[in-house]
């Protein structure tokens, strides 16, 4: 579990994270969304004890991370940026963290083989690509068999198959009872993996939700109705909290009410209905539409 | 590359996995322990190329410049000012030289971690930081004090077998001085190497680190030697000074302090540096 409470981080003049507050629970992957400069890798860090709060505290599992007598038993972290020594193998990289917490060549062999890094782990890192040195990364975050696991950015420059893995090793830390944060910029593939969400912008929290609740929220989850009568429908649909699209077509966007709600309404009035789809706003639209505000850096000629 | 076939963190023949929400799955890792944290840096320090190519240099600039020394110009004669003690500290030479690569290892070994990011790494597994302080202290003064002192023996039985057969002195590590000389200087390097640590803590920059390191151990000593004694009276007391008062710096002829006044003054300097170093990685975001 990580508990953060009333975290500020300031850089100068700049507030990265400001009063943030939020808590990951084990047991579920939870995503850690936001724009970039939105704080999340400031975060991140703190969390690790590699920055120093302003005010507020971090708590892993319970703990004051810095003080934990078994830091790798705590808190396993891939961090945004490479922290590999280039001059170092693979092996030696992660023989080097291990030995601080007296694990052995064995659980060292165990992670570069479930990171997939079997054939280069006696090659230099410092010659690895991005998604060699990503999986590097992940295999030095699971070394201690952490009961909390934080990764910045995982899938960043995994081919398909690591991407899967990611995908398949964070479901099954949170099954085996760990408590997992992630953060990517794929929205697609975060709806695949997490079912909680905590939000930021500009360095506050924006929403902690599960999946489910934040695209529902969002615009553009609804039911689409096609009817001969859509003049008809949508008047007698019309209801305080409840919102009818009609665009000249056959077809209605209803908003604030479910198909069956619709269905049973439209057979009363004997009104026919030829489609009747409940559509939801995925992931990446309901993440627009929230942190359309908070973003930091726009880019250029979008709009 | 394979493919990943097996997610999870618990070994392939593993127990099912427990329920969700079960307290602390079982772990590997163990507390963080001062000795835990010198095994991890001997680690990195003995699997680094860059260790193995400094120890040969310093070994061939000490014993090759020794030996060169030794072989050249008139044999040494011990007489009034020319005890044997000068004698080999001018056959220990390329201690001066050496002490730059000593310094290299001990800068790179902070800042080769916060320029390559490794730093983030070291510091979260061991969030109380000063760990990771005190063992590359212990690591680099554990191979820099046996290698030097291999290196300056070597040193001083090249020479003196050099200096024999050309029909010079005989030099004996019972004569006044020549003992302390010879293990001065080692223990002189294994100084050097800290204080070249401390710098590559506080400036986290590799260049920075060096330029500094080689601006105090090598560039002002050779302005302060050609400048008028009125203006360079600091001089006496720069690193480089004090510390040649223990193994006879044939760069300076005077020294201010005696032997192990001089050496006391330089472990002075390095424990100061050192504890600025603890402070300041105590305190700063890494």
């Amino acid at each position: 579990m990580i508990e953060i409470d009333g975290l500020t981080k300031r850089y100068g003049d700049k507030t990265a994270v400001d009063g943030l507050s939020f808590v990951v629970e084990p047991g579920v992957v939870t995503g850690f969304l936001g724009p970039n400069g939105a704080g999340k890798s400031t975060t991140m860090r703190m969390i690790a004890g590699l920055d120093r709060p302003d005010s507020g505290t971090v708590r892993v599992n319970g703990k004051h991370y810095p003080q934990a007598p078994a830091p790798m038993a705590e808190l396993g972290i891939l961090l945004d940026a490479r922290s590999v020594h280039p001059g170092l193998s693979a092996r030696a990289n992660l023989l080097a963290l291990a030995r601080t917490a007296g694990i052995g060549r064995r659980r060292v062999d165990e992670v570069i083989e479930l990171a997939g890094l079997g054939e280069v782990a006696g090659t230099r890192a410092g010659g690895f690509s991005l998604g060699m040195g990503q999986r590097l990364g992940v295999a030095a975050a699971l070394l201690g068999q952490p009961q909390t696991v934080v990764l910045d950015e995982p899938v960043n420059g995994l081919d398909p198959d690591g991407v899967r893995w990611i995908r398949l090793l964070l479901k099954s830390l949170a099954t085996e009872g760990h408590t997992v944060l992630v953060s990517s910029h794929l929205m697609s593939e975060m709806a695949q993996t997490a079912t909680q969400l905590v939000v930021l912008g500009r360095g506050k929290l924006i929403t902690e939700a599960s999946v489910e609740d934040f695209t529902g929220r969002a615009t553009g989850t609804g039911v689409l109705v096609r009817t001969p009568e859509p003049v008809r429908l949508g008047q007698l649909l019309a209801a305080p909290g409840i919102t009818v699209i009609n665009d000249g077509t056959d077809t209605l966007r209803v908003s604030g009410t479910t198909a069956e709600q619709i269905g049973t309404a439209a057979w009363r009035a004997h009104l026919p209905v030829f489609e009747l789809t409940p559509t939801h706003a995925s992931l990446e639209e309901a993440f627009m539409q929230v942190t359309r505000d908070s973003i930091e850096y726009h880019a250029g000629a979008t709009r | 590359m394979s493919a990943i076939t097996r997610p999870g963190l618990a070994p392939a023949q593993g127990a099912p996995a427990p329920a969700p929400m079960t307290p602390a799955p079982a772990t590997v890792a163990g507390p963080v322990t001062q000795v835990r944290v010198v095994r991890a840096e001997w680690t990195k320090l003995r699997a680094l190329r860059s260790t193995r190519w400094s120890a040969l240099t310093a070994i061939v600039l000490i014993v090759g410049l020794g030996a060169i020394i030794a072989g050249s110009g008139t044999p040494y004669k011990i007489s009034g000012s020319n005890t044997a003690a000068v004698g080999i500290s001018t056959a220990l030479l390329g201690v001066l030289f050496a002490q730059l690569v000593v310094g290299m290892v001990g800068v790179l070994a902070f800042s080769g971690e916060y320029g390559t990011g490794m730093i983030r790494a070291t510091l979260a597994v061991v969030p109380s930081r000063l760990p990771v302080l005190w063992a590359k202290v212990i690591v680099l003064a554990g191979l820099v004090l046996p290698v030097s002192m291999l290196c300056v023996f070597l040193d001083y039985f090249t020479a003196a077998a050099i200096e024999s057969s050309r029909g010079g002195s005989a030099f004996s590590l019972t004569d006044p001085g020549v003992l302390r000389t010879v293990v001065g200087s080692s223990l002189y390097l294994t100084v050097v190497v800290i204080i070249g640590l401390a710098l590559g803590a506080l400036l986290r920059k590799t260049a920075a680190g060096l330029s500094v390191f080689a601006a105090v151990f090598f560039v002002i000593p050779i302005i302060v030697a050609v400048l008028p004694h009125k203006i360079t009276g600091f001089a006496s007391y720069l690193p480089t000074n004090v510390g040649g008062a223990l193994w006879g710096d044939p760069q300076t002829t005077a020294h201010a302090l005696s032997p192990w006044t001089g050496f006391a003054c330089l472990c002075g300097y390095a424990i100061v540096l050192t504890a600025l170093a603890a402070w300041q990685l105590r305190r700063r975001d890494a």
